[in-house]
């Protein structure tokens, strides 16, 4: 047997009512058996039934429990599973891992489930880099896309600019090992009209790749402005309209606060340097090497003035610093009298951009989260069922790919001799492959697996 | 059984002189091991029983590397050829190919004379019926008339002798090509050694009578005026042109054969053997390409001193009467006679996943196979794979590793390598689309590619080695030169203004001004003083080509990098698949059927998947990693 037993807590520890303790591997079925305690004969299990019952190390009881049996090869990893199903928090999770390997499990690896499931055979390249974006989706537009890509659609599109790419190279070999046959040989306009339309194709998956990566990684947001001007408000505003996902995520440092939140499926995260002493001066305090970084690396700034006083020198400069950043200026305490100037303001930010909001009655949220969908997606609100490509693996081939046949415009625009237009012509054909997992280099393997997150 | 008597002893026995085998033949005996030559027919060495040239896309560079090792092939047509032709001449120079017309009886009267004058070469004519093999190694061989030859190793080169058949309209005979006599005994030896055999089919067209021809109806084919040779030994060789013609099918001869489909031993089903897409009868294409017109013919002469005339383009196993009937509806065919009717014939091969890379069979140590009973189609084709079987059993019998040659180093290495380890369904043809290098595996190139190896081994002359040198080293001083002689703007600007190329500011380089694609040696010429009149022709041709397509070499030269990386992933040939559970069934069967001596290899194999090399990979670091515990 090439493979040993592995396990893993297969969901997020944290807030959860239920968590998951997974195993994998020829000892699995025996591992739970030891400790796993019910009132029915272990014997009479069958596949994919939920038992209940207890774990128990030793005498000592742990947790109550529901458990299933997967027989192989019927499974994620084609090997038998068992999924303990226990209760949340790190406590219970924590333990029954830990009796696990000590009846002979193995702590698994980053993404060693799903290495598995591919080195089994079970999923090709392309759906397996799929799963460890449904593993870290954040909220359900990623999900969507993710399950999207899962059954196939970005291989499919790829595989259709593929085939199209190998139809264009086959029309100029027979002209190169058939020379004197009488057959029509393609022309260099025919080649480059060829080489174009697959050129748009990867350009237009790629142009969905931002749309994807944002979805993936959440779109990182900055609220700043003075304080008392509203932001601890809207944050929580927005955390009790939607589903907080995460709280307070280690590692992170104390004063900066890090929220998720879902705006119709877009992953946001929230970032709030309200954290940052209060008191500082905001100026200086953005000029704090931190509270830059965030502010350089966000996808959105949403910057709040008080609508009820007038614009401070403070603010002049704030709206400096954003005006070159994908920003939204909410303009607060709409309820209030306003006294803010909004010529000024209106110089430098387009309409679109300026919400007037109160955080008291909560009113601009709607116009708030419309704006954010409009920015993450262009124009096209709706996705459908569009390929989108949301893995960084797939844009750098796409991109290595679309670079090949660029390469190979400039040669048929320069009408160089088709052996030469074909050279690049072919690599990028590899490149293409390599996303669907047509042809392997060996290095692929590692670069891929290690990306994936614990357990699965 | 007859009886038998001993014949003696030899280290290489080659069985059948076709191209395969001629080159095996002299291959094993120039590099010193005591060789024997079997044919059923003396009068058949180096037979072209097909097409009368030598060359085409891909087949030409397998020619000129074939030359680079040492063969004989590219020197023997350089002897015997009538015409010559760079194909592909507009497009890159990757895929220039060199093909020659060849006088068939010159070329067969040629090999034949330098055979029988190759020390360590024994030439006989003989029918082997059997094969010696005890232990799962080879011992010897034995003739229908009873000598037993004993042998260290043996080449198979029965090309399309193997219990063939001939099939012309209704009339099927048991006959070798060209009605030679063809080996009905050996087949049931090499079965009874648990060699599997399969039927494969190919064809000729018709050769007819040349004064029964009207040359005035078709449209003359002269080769290249100023014409290059296959070997790298010959530089000048005189030529006294014969023209090839070209006409054309019509509508009626295409309701001729179609009217008479029931004559085809190919539509009846009496023919078993898989024949090559790429080479179809001209009942095939009628079938298959319905729509088209016409279809064109070549007609091409078959030697100095004949009037046999080959038709291309009309290999069929029609009845004769039916094939006299369709060729008269041909422009220029109206009268035709036919001297040799076009035949279908059907013979045994082996299934070449039963071989290593050196063409030694798996399962018996000390047998060799090659040419068209491996599969393959074409002399070059045979030739390729028979210099390397002869250098490998060579090699064997000194006790050497096997000489294997990788695709990116040669078209001869894809070529083996297609064979081995994709095995095939069909004659197989090389194509220049097969090869990923292209670029790099080039005709121009191929010494430089190959001589020093074969030289290493022992196949290249001193004679050879020696011009070798003398053109590399000529090449290193004409880059040195180049790359350190300015030319002045005033003197080179009128030239390239006149080629249409942007004038320099300043005095120029002479290697960055044949950089640009329009620029050309011949040029600069006039204003290139310091250039050395022994400078010779394929030396800048080389560089040129080097030098214009430097940003494509070096992207080709990358990609072989990474391909070499998994090449260089050994594995072992007898690493037991069956006992790594997570490769697939499939996989399993065909790595064990293929035994691949790399990863890069076993990445080749149809029925591997992306999912099973990456298995391999890693037990390969697991065993890797125990090996260091």
């Amino acid at each position: 047997m090439l493979f040993d037993t592995i396990a893993a807590i297969s969901t997020p520890i944290g807030e959860g009512a239920i968590g998951i303790v997974r195993l994998s591997g020829p000892e699995s079925f025996g591992i739970v058996d030891k400790i796993f305690k019910a009132n029915v004969d272990k014997l009479d299990w069958e596949d994919r039934k939920l038992k209940y019952g207890h774990i128990y190390d030793g005498d000592h009881l742990i947790d109550e429990v529901m458990i299933v049996k997967m027989y192989a090869p019927r499974t994620y990893t084609r090997e038998d599973i068992v999924e303990i199903n226990c209760h949340g928090g790190a406590v219970p999770l924590r333990e029954i891992l830990r009796i696990c390997l000590r009846e002979g499990a193995r702590l698994a690896e980053r993404g060693e489930f799903t290495k598995r499931a591919f080195l089994n055979g079970r999923i090709d390249l392309a759906q397996a880099e799929s799963i460890m974006d449904l593993i870290n989706s954040k909220t359900n537009k990623g999900f969507d896309i993710a399950i999207n890509q899962l059954e196939g659609h970005l291989s499919n599109k790829i595989n259709m600019i593929r085939s199209e790419l190998i139809k264009i190279m086959a029309e100029v070999e027979v002209s190169i090992d058939y020379p004197e046959e009488d057959i029509e040989e393609i022309t260099y306009d025919a080649l480059g009209s060829g080489l174009e339309n697959a050129a748009l194709q990867i350009q237009n998956l790629l142009k969905s790749s931002n749309t994807g990566k944002i979805i993936r990684e959440g779109l990182k947001t900055v609220i700043i402005g003075k304080p008392n001007v509203g932001k601890s408000s809207l944050m929580n505003v927005l955390l009790k309209d939607s589903r907080a996902i995460v709280t307070d995520i280690p590692g992170t440092t104390r004063d900066v606060i890090e929220e998720f939140l879902s705006v119709d499926g877009i992953p946001i995260k929230l970032v709030d340097t309200a954290g940052i002493r209060e008191t500082e001066d905001l100026v200086e305090r953005l000029g704090v090497e931190k509270s830059k970084s965030y502010f350089n690396a966000a996808d959105l700034v949403i910057f709040m003035l008080n609508g009820a006083e007038p614009l401070s020198p403070e603010d002049h400069m704030l709206m400096e610093k954003v005006k070159d950043k994908p920003a939204i200026v909410l303009i607060n305490k709409s309820d209030l009298e306003q006294k803010i100037e909004l010529e000024s303001i209106s110089d430098i930010f387009s309409n679109e951009q300026i919400i007037m909001t109160s955080m008291s009655n909560e009113s601009g949220i709607q116009q708030l989260e419309d704006e954010i969908k409009r920015l993450v997606f262009g124009i096209q609100i709706d996705q459908g069922n569009q390929e989108i490509v949301s893995n960084t693996r797939h844009i750098a081939l796409l991109e290595i790919a679309l670079k090949h046949i660029n390469e190979a415009l400039n040669a048929t625009k320069q009408s160089l001799p088709y052996d030469f237009i074909e050279v690049d012509v072919k690599e990028a054909i590899v490149q293409l492959g390599l996303v669907t997992g047509e042809s392997v280099a060996s290095d692929l393997m590692q670069t891929i697996f290690s990306q994936f997150c614990l357990g699965k | 059984m007859i009886r038998t008597f001993d014949a003696g002893y030899y280290d290489c026995i080659v069985i059948g002189a076709g191209h395969a085998g001629c080159e095996a033949a002299l291959a094993s005996a120039r590099m010193g091991v005591k060789t024997l030559v079997l044919s059923i027919n003396l009068d058949s060495i180096a037979m072209m029983p097909c097409n009368p040239s030598i060359g085409g896309t891909g087949k030409g560079h397998l020619v000129k590397e074939i030359d680079a090792l040492g063969g004989e092939m590219g020197l023997n047509i350089d002897r015997s050829f009538l015409q010559s032709k760079m194909l592909n001449a507009s497009k890159g120079p990757a895929v220039h190919s060199l093909r020659a017309q060849a006088d068939k009886h010159k070329y067969h009267t040629e090999m034949k004379r330098v055979m029988e004058n190759t020390e360590n070469l024994t030439v006989k004519q003989a029918e082997v019926i059997a094969l010696n093999i005890e232990n799962s190694k080879i011992g010897g061989v034995i003739t229908k008339t009873g000598a037993f030859y004993k042998a260290a190793t043996v080449v198979l080169a029965t090309g399309t002798y193997l219990s063939s058949k001939i099939f012309i309209g209704e009339a099927e005979i048991l006959s070798g090509p060209n009605g030679l006599a063809a080996s009905y005994e050996l087949g049931d030896s090499l079965r009874d050694a648990n060699i599997e055999l399969r039927r494969f089919k190919t064809g000729t067209p018709a050769r007819v009578d040349k004064r029964s021809l009207d040359f005035h109806k078709m449209e003359i084919q002269w080769g290249d005026k100023e014409y290059e040779l296959f070997s790298f030994l010959n530089e000048d060789i005189p030529l006294d042109e014969m023209p090839c013609w070209l006409t054309y099918t019509n509508v009626n001869t295409h309701e001729v054969i179609l009217g008479n489909l029931d004559k085809s031993g190919l539509f009846t089903g009496t023919i078993e053997g898989t024949g090559p897409r790429y080479c179809p009868s001209i009942e095939t294409k009628i079938m298959r390409f319905a729509d088209k017109e016409r279809h064109q013919l070549f007609i091409e002469p078959e030697g100095r001193d004949t009037n046999e005339m080959y038709v291309q383009g009309m290999s069929s196993s029609m009845a004769e009467d039916v094939q006299l009937a369709f060729m008269r509806t041909i422009p220029g065919l109206e009268n035709v006679e036919i001297m040799r009717p076009a035949y279908a014939i059907e013979y045994d091969c082996v299934d070449p996943l039963s071989l290593n890379l050196s063409l030694e069979f798996k399962n018996i140590r000390g047998l060799f196979s090659a040419g068209q009973f491996n599969g393959s189609s074409g002399y070059e084709e045979a030739a390729a794979q028979g210099i390397i079987a002869g250098i490998n059993a060579a090699l064997k019998v000194k006790g050497e590793p096997p000489f294997i040659l990788d695709r990116s180093e040669a078209y001869i290495g894809v070529l083996i390598d297609d064979l081995v380890t994709k095995g095939t369904d069909e004659p197989y043809r090389m194509m220049t689309s097969r090869a990923e290098y292209r670029l790099v595996l080039r005709q121009d190139n191929a010494d430089a590619r190959l001589t020093e190896k074969a030289y290493n081994i022992g196949l290249v002359t001193e004679e050879r080695y020696a011009k070798f040198m003398e053109k590399t080293q000529m090449m290193q001083q004409e880059i040195d030169r180049i790359a350190t002689t300015n030319l002045k703007a005033e003197d080179v600007n009128p030239i390239l203004i006149e080629l249409g190329s942007s004038p320099v500011l300043q005095s120029m380089k002479i290697i960055d001004l044949l950089k640009r694609p329009e620029v050309f040696y011949k040029h600069l010429e006039c204003i290139d003083i310091t250039r050395p009149d022994t400078l010779k022709k394929d030396v800048i041709k080389q560089l040129e080509v080097t030098l214009k397509y430097e940003g494509y070499i070096k992207k080709q030269l990358q990609q072989i990098e990474k391909f070499k990386d998994l090449e260089e992933r050994k594995l072992s040939a007898d690493l037991d698949y069956s006992k790594i559970d997570n490769l697939r069934l499939e996989a399993r069967q065909k790595l064990d059927d293929v035994k691949p001596l790399s990863i890069g290899q076993a990445s080749r194999i149809s029925g591997v998947s992306p999912s099973d090399i990456s298995v391999l990979l890693v037990y390969l670091e697991q065993m890797r990693r125990k090996k260091d515990v």
